[in-house]
């Protein structure tokens, strides 16, 4: 489809025709992919497609059973896994988690944190974060590493909708900064970070890809997710009427800070249909269920 | 000095202490205490093999054990058994195996209850020699391969996206247990080798700040707990593997006491 084959300095990975075959069957088969610097490539796909598979062959811990990666030379990746479990008896605190894979700079490290904004979490242990929390961590980990390419590996598990939205913002800023590349799992079928310059839609081939609203209209994609494609691809693209702040206090719209964030406390906007949130965006959209996820490029 | 049974087995005491502090928090740490256990179990396996090969008793315990750790990683994969059953199924038929092959060769007089619970008198010059050599091997190997081992506690997949390659470090882990079983076997014995890699551990996280803090108390703690413990051995006659065993406990639990000025422990 749209994967453009093109080779130019700002391509990072190449995949053609890449399969991996295991235990009697092919686990994926026919993918093409390219990674290049200050895009984003979303890969959504049902449990068991071969997102994962795709991916690692991609950061090159897999090799492909046919097809051909190229990988820049050089290539620095920072990987952000799915939520851990930690053991408590293991005595790790944030600062040191920074250096787990390899030494960094302290510079690096102070900027990393910073800019996740969780500056103020170092010198707690990882065990006692909250989910939201540690995903960030987790992401300033991997930015320390100043990555030519970041691969989050469904890194929203466990993580409220307040703070999808937080780290997907977070996750967009860090491209738009730096121009790394970002391969991101999905773990959502019907929701792709706004700002995603490619879908890739896999069912143990790549079964459709292109820009999120064309994969959202596009047939395959409707015949694999059946029913609930009716709901299409989702887009995050809305503000709040107020922000979180790192130390757990509320920002509001009206520039007045509270210690909590309630409904009917005055500081927010009056509640719409959708709920809580504000959205913000050109196209129809379409609702099955009354949920607040807002479908682009479907037939409402 | 060395001439001394008791300062011969003190000596080599330490040095089993000092490379089961930080094996000891790995295992901790990957929650591996009882797959722990079923490689210490197999020793006895192991030592019926050494007599009937007449092959090197330590080299014939390490066989065993890193045989068994390569079989449980195997039927781990199959998935037929849940690793749980898996380890009890492992470490007790290991165990009674290794009785039943010793007592069947008649023609070899073997101290039981020296290779079950340790043994300070059964310590020779050979056997400090061993453990210092071999202890700073295993030293030298977590040392080496620390970065990867820790990262691939954390998360394996994050240390092999980043390029660590967990599996090569968790194969090396596995020996490293073999060996430290092979080399404590005389002091401690096989019942309670895990003890003196896991309570030791477990008393260090207390005060420990980072996982390289924890390691290092390990030792020190875990070579407190042998020194107190073969003191008692000698002075009540009692054997050498269940006083220390005892002394790491009475470490632990003193260890448990609130201290002043300190908020409660989580």
């Amino acid at each position: 489809m749209s994967a453009d084959p093109r080779q130019d300095a700002l391509t990072l990975v190449t995949l053609k025709g890449v399969g991996v075959h295991r235990s009697g069957r092919w686990i994926v088969r026919g993918v093409d992919l390219v990674l290049r610097k200050g895009e984003v490539v979303t890969l959504i796909g049902p449990n068991g497609s071969g997102k994962s598979t795709t991916a690692k062959v991609a950061t090159g811990v897999l090799r492909p059973d046919e097809g051909s990666v190229q990988r820049t030379a050089g290539l620095t990746l920072g990987y952000v896994p799915q939520r851990l479990a930690i053991d408590r008896t293991l005595p790790l605190t944030v600062a040191r988690l920074m250096t787990l894979t390899g030494q960094r700079p302290a510079s690096d490290i102070d900027d990393a944190l910073d800019s996740a904004g969780v500056a103020h979490l170092r010198t707690a242990e990882v065990q006692t974060l909250s989910g939201g929390e540690f995903q960030r961590v987790l992401l300033a980990r991997a930015l320390a590493r100043k990555p030519d390419l970041l691969v989050l590996d469904e890194p929203l598990q466990g993580v409220d909708f307040q703070g999808e939205t937080q780290l997907y913002d977070l996750i967009r800023g860090v491209r738009d900064r730096t121009g790394c590349g970002v391969l991101l799992i999905s773990h959502d079928l019907h929701v792709v970070m706004a700002g995603t310059d490619t879908v890739i839609c896999l069912n143990g081939h790549v079964c459709c890809s292109g820009t999120p609203e064309a994969v959202a209209s596009s047939p395959e994609y409707l015949d694999l997710f059946g029913a609930r494609a009716a709901r299409s691809l989702a887009i995050y693209r809305h503000h709040h009427d107020h922000t979180h702040l790192p130390d757990g206090r509320v920002r509001h719209a009206d520039g007045s800070i509270t210690d909590h964030c309630h409904a009917d406390d005055g500081h927010h906007t009056p509640p719409s249909t959708e709920g809580r949130h504000d959205h913000d965006h050109g196209h129809d959209h379409a609702h099955d269920d009354g949920h607040s996820r807002h479908a682009t490029g479907g037939n409402g | 000095m060395l001439d001394d049974f008791f300062t011969r087995a003190l000596v080599a005491g330490i040095g089993i202490a000092l490379m089961a502090g930080p094996l000891g928090c790995l295992i901790v740490w990957r929650r591996m205490a009882y797959f722990g256990d079923t490689m210490a179990h197999s020793a006895l396996l192991g030592v019926a093999l050494a007599f009937l090969l007449e092959i090197d008793l330590t080299l014939g315990v390490f066989a065993v054990a890193a045989l068994v750790a390569i079989v449980l990683v195997l039927l781990q994969r199959r998935d037929a058994l849940s690793t749980d059953s898996l380890l009890g199924i492992l470490s007790h038929s290991t165990l009674a195996l290794g009785l039943v092959a010793i007592a069947f060769m008649t023609w070899v007089r073997v101290d039981l209850m020296g290779l079950l619970f340790g043994d300070i008198l059964a310590v020779s010059k050979a056997d400090l020699v061993l453990v210092y050599a071999g202890g700073a091997a295993v030293l030298a190997v977590i040392a080496w391969l620390w970065r990867p081992l820790l990262a691939a506690t954390v998360s394996p997949e994050l240390a092999e996206a980043e390029g660590l390659r967990p599996e090569r470090s968790r194969i090396a882990f596995m020996l490293l247990m073999a060996a430290v079983v092979a080399i404590a076997m005389k002091i401690v014995g096989v019942l309670l080798i895990t003890a003196l890699l896991i309570v030791p551990a477990a008393t260090a996280r207390r005060f420990a700040a980072t996982p390289e803090i924890m390691a290092v108390l390990a030792s020190a703690i875990g070579g407190a707990s042998v020194v107190a413990g073969l003191l008692g051995s000698f002075r009540f006659d009692t054997p050498s593997g269940p006083s220390i065993v005892v002394a790491a406990l009475a470490i632990f639990l003193i260890a448990l006491v609130p201290r002043p000025g300190r908020a409660a422990a989580r």
